[in-house]
């Protein structure tokens, strides 16, 4: 290590929180939010070894290999991720648990487990990579998808999408919030946020596929203004993009980002001062309304921190129990003797 | 089906002397009605009275209203599988007491509510007629416990008839009501003037009856679902996840029990371990696979209809090599099937659970004390193997009282498996999750929280390495499944290993395994008197081992006996030993009800050509 390599609070350097090299496409939002983890449990000091990183299946359940090395993952099954988190967090209360989940995992197959965690509170960064289209299956409509979207694999969608943050509200989530992939400070804000929190933290983050999502006809858009000069839509050819940034959104203000294929999506910063967090009816309205206007509020849309987590509803002890010793674990032989006299006949 | 003889019902009984602790009493009721109590009392106090019985609840998937029948089986013998015939009936199911009455054997007992005013068709057997409304007035209980405790009548009549101990009846009663006075004498006021009216009013004119014995001195009544928790809590258990399905649910009810009394904390109060209601079996699964995943012995209870839905989870565990223990009450499938009655049917299921190339250990207890080793065996084995276990119980044995001798405190402490710790990764500079380094195909383990840079690893269903990295190698994946092959290889040498019987040179060798034990050592013995002299084999685990082959290859007929319809155990056993095919032929038989003597007997005799 060089001498003069920064390091944080534990000596550790940014290095020390990488991960593999990815294998997602290009400019994929989803690399944005990976580097975002590790600049933020870098600057937060957290020591790897209490981090646990969990997923589905899914592109954005990959990514947990391209974060945080030294730390265990579990990669699990294709929407089971909260099942694995609610285990691992209950018999380590130590452990700090970050989950990376897609729309599809979350939003279709998996949204029974999600709700369920979240309303158990169980201690989670959830994060819902969420770019309304399944790609690694080549591209067809994810639940999240926006209603009258077209996608050259799929056609036309018909159904409404399912929204993250109003199902998490509607679990009795103890902090929702949504966030747009190239906005690296409100993620890295929002991260930090979640990463404190005691129970489920619910993230949306909106991460546009650059494959297979190229919202040409995307009701969260402008009218596509641009007219579309190079078809992107050849899924044996995936074309290198820059990710896609916005600089620091301007709370109350609503603004376009343009995506790669020159589609616009909507962002709102959500205002602090007009916006309480603890207020969950004006949570829910600010959700209702951002759908009816197709338009994607950012920033922490609702927080409960009193409601207490599942290690709290459940009286464990402070010890992990993971680090209990056999002998607080295994009754004694007195024990069985005593069980043994009561049930025994004739005594 | 019982054959009903028309021989006069008075020459009948002057032939036939007093039948002494061996008959079955049936007691039919309407579901809900509150005869468990009553039931069980009577169970219990023949059983302190120190006479073998058995007692089986045969019930519906319903609440309330729906006929359920119990049996008690007295056998001064000591045999306690299901007897097909009756010789006392307990009629208070207007719905089925025409049926009861047609089944119940000739020279039998019908004892029935006066008020039904029922007609006496039968000529060959006694009705005893009891003023069941009457005699429960005499208790002035509240209104809404007169249903409730009308059923002690019965409790009452019996034992004046059948010559039960009075104070064994109360002993009973104060077990099963904790010691709460006042629901007891409640009980035994009912109890009381019943058996007072039998005594004044009823003669005796059957021959069966009740004399104390010795037999049942320091053994325990209990079900396999209560003995398979308590097995759990001396494995040192710290995390359940279920869902409700019956009849897995009173393992976890009975857990939850236990572990608020032996598992919190005397210092704090607090809890040393957690039970999570899951919403459906495949969080159940899950939670079970993060918790053993994490480092706790983790367990979860369900039956065939879960064991469904956690079919990728268990070729997940599999492969990622999670420890942890699934407990299936089997049920009668396929799919819904018959929910409330028993069945050996999840064999090849749970053995094979998952897509692609999985096998699973599967424990197969087949009496209470083994129940409870298994309980706690079965932790030691997932962490020894990495892998889970699985433990196959049924509705038979897990939710019927057995007689069984005392639990014996395990004999070994508690064995975690291969786990590295921080300075075990420091001593060696380096660690690699799936590596053979000792031979036996079971990898070395690290916990998250391990406090080593090298020490994490990432877990996966999809492809890895010896360092556990994703891999598509066609090398990485052929030298992954060898080392679980030889692992597999290791389970062999690890789990319970079959029990053998050898009869004297015997030619034909009887295969089973868990509950139908019972029935195996009965129908051994009814054979035997027909000159039919067997060797029998108790299969206790999967993997198989040398031992079940070596039988099987020393006998010329191999009878392999199981309680379902297409013979799975068989199956596996042309799997594993093809050459030996020839010589191993299936009895399987599944109707829902345990298998009885009587027709292993018969079904014996007749593949023998008898």
């Amino acid at each position: 290590m060089a001498v003069n390599a920064r390091v944080n609070e534990l000596g550790l350097s940014r290095n020390d929180y990488k991960g593999g090299v990815s294998t997602l496409c290009q400019g994929c939002g989803h690399n944005s939010i990976s580097n975002q983890i590790i600049a933020v449990a870098y600057e937060m000091s957290l020591d790897p070894h209490q981090l646990i990183k969990l997923s589905g299946i899914g592109c954005s359940s990959k990514s947990p290999a391209y974060f945080l090395n030294r730390s265990h993952g579990f990669n699990s099954l294709h929407g089971r991720m909260p099942a694995i988190a609610t285990g691992a967090t209950t018999v380590n209360r130590e452990l700090i648990a970050i989950g990376v989940s897609g729309d599809g995992d979350t939003g279709s197959i998996g949204l029974g487990q999600f709700k369920h965690m979240v309303r158990r509170n169980v201690p989670i960064v959830y994060i819902v990579e969420n770019n309304g289209v399944y790609g690694l299956t080549k591209g067809q409509f994810s639940a999240t998808a926006d209603y009258g979207q077209m996608l050259k694999y799929a056609g036309v969608n018909e159904l409404p999408p399912i929204d993250i943050c109003l199902e998490a509200l509607a679990a009795d989530a103890s902090f929702v919030a949504r966030s747009f992939a190239g906005d690296s400070k409100q993620v890295r804000e929002l991260l930090k946020a979640a990463i404190v929190h005691r129970g489920t933290a619910v993230l949306d983050i909106i991460s546009p596929c650059v494959t297979f999502n190229n919202h040409e006809d995307s009701t969260k858009s402008y009218a596509y203004g641009k007219s579309r000069e190079e078809p992107l839509h050849d899924i044996t050819f995936i074309p290198e993009y820059e990710p896609i940034t916005v600089e620091d959104q301007e709370p109350g203000r609503m603004r376009t980002v343009e995506l790669h294929d020159g589609s616009h999506l909507m962002l709102k910063a959500l205002d602090p001062a007009t916006h309480d967090p603890t207020d969950k009816a004006a949570a829910f309205r600010l959700l209702e309304e951002a759908r009816e206007q197709q338009l994607f509020i950012t920033g922490l849309i609702y927080v409960d921190e009193n409601r207490p987590t599942l290690p709290e509803v459940s009286h464990l002890i402070e010890t992990p129990l993971v680090h209990l010793p056999d002998e607080k674990l295994r009754p004694s032989r007195a024990v069985l003797d005593d069980i043994l006299r009561h049930l025994t006949c004739c005594d | 089906m019982t054959t009903i003889e028309s021989v006069p019902l008075e020459d009948m009984l002057a032939e036939r002397p007093a039948i002494v602790n061996d008959f079955q009493i049936m007691i039919a009721t309407v579901n809900g009605s509150g005869s468990q109590t009553a039931n069980t009392v009577l169970l219990r106090a023949m059983f302190r009275m120190g006479i073998p019985v058995s007692g089986k609840n045969i019930f519906p998937s319903n609440i309330q209203g729906l006929p359920t029948w119990f049996t008690i089986r007295l056998s001064k013998d000591g045999y306690i599988a299901r007897r097909e015939d009756y010789h006392i009936l307990v009629a208070m199911n207007q719905q089925t007491i025409a049926d009861d009455i047609a089944n119940l054997a000739p020279g039998g007992a019908c004892y029935y509510p006066e008020e039904w005013g029922i007609k006496h068709d039968r000529d060959d057997i006694l009705y005893y007629p009891m003023p069941v409304k009457a005699l429960t007035e005499t208790a002035e209980a509240p209104p809404n416990l007169t249903s409730y405790i009308s059923n002690m009548v019965y409790v009452g009549v019996l034992s004046t008839m059948l010559n039960i101990d009075l104070g064994q009846i109360e002993a009973a009663l104060n077990y099963h009501f904790s010691g709460k006075q006042k629901p007891i004498q409640l009980n035994m006021k009912v109890v009381n003037a019943a058996y007072e009216w039998a005594q004044d009013s009823l003669a005796k004119r059957d021959p069966y009856r009740l004399e104390p014995m010795t037999a049942t001195e320091g053994m325990l009544l209990i079900n396999d679902n209560s003995a398979a928790a308590l097995g759990a809590v001396f494995g040192g258990v710290s995390f359940a996840a279920w869902y409700p399905i019956t009849p897995s649910t009173s393992l976890i009810d009975g857990l939850r029990e236990d572990l608020l009394k032996y598992r919190t904390d005397p210092d704090t109060g607090q809890a040393t371990y957690a039970v999570v209601q899951a919403e459906d079996e495949i969080g159940a699964i899950g939670m079970v696979i993060g918790a053993g995943w994490a480092g706790a012995r983790a367990m979860t209870a369900t039956s065939g209809p879960g064991i469904s839905l956690m079919t990728e989870f268990a070729g997940m565990a599999y492969y990622a090599e999670v420890p942890a223990v699934i407990w299936d009450v089997q049920r009668m499938g396929p799919s819904t099937g018959l929910p409330t009655r028993t069945s050996q049917g999840d064999l090849l299921a749970a053995y094979l659970l998952g897509h692609g190339d999985t096998h699973h250990v599967v424990l197969l207890p087949g009496s209470i004390p083994e129940v409870f080793e298994f309980g706690w065996r079965a932790f030691d084995l997932a962490e020894r193997l990495q892998t889970l276990v699985f433990v196959l119980s049924d509705l038979d044995l897990g939710m019927n009282l057995w007689m069984s001798d005392p639990f014996e405190y395990p004999d070994q402490p508690m064995d975690r498996g291969k786990v590295l710790t921080a300075e075990d990764i420091e001593r060696a500079g380096r660690f690699a999750r799936y590596e053979d380094a000792d031979g036996d195909g079971i990898g070395y383990r690290t916990l998250p929280g391990i406090e080593h840079p090298l020490g994490a690893y990432f877990a996966r269903g999809t492809g890895h390495n010896e360092r556990a990295i994703y891999s598509e190698r066609p090398d990485d994946w052929l030298n992954n499944m060898a080392r679980l092959r030889r692992k597999w290889d290791t389970a062999r040498t690890l789990v319970p290993a079959p029990v053998v019987d050898r009869g004297d040179g015997a030619e034909v060798g009887l295969i089973a395994f868990g509950t139908t034990d019972a029935c195996v050592i009965e129908a051994r013995d009814r054979l035997s008197e027909q000159g039919l002299d067997t060797s029998y084999l108790r299969i206790r685990a999967l993997p198989l081992n040398d031992t079940t082959r070596d039988f099987i290859a020393s006998h010329e007929r191999v009878y392999v006996v199981e309680n379902n319809s297409d013979g799975q155990m068989a199956s596996i056993l042309h799997m594993e030993y093809p050459e030996l095919a020839p010589r191993i032929h299936s009895i399987a038989y599944a109707d829902g009800l345990p298998l009885s003597p009587r027709w292993l007997t018969g079904a014996v005799l007749e593949q023998e050509g008898r």
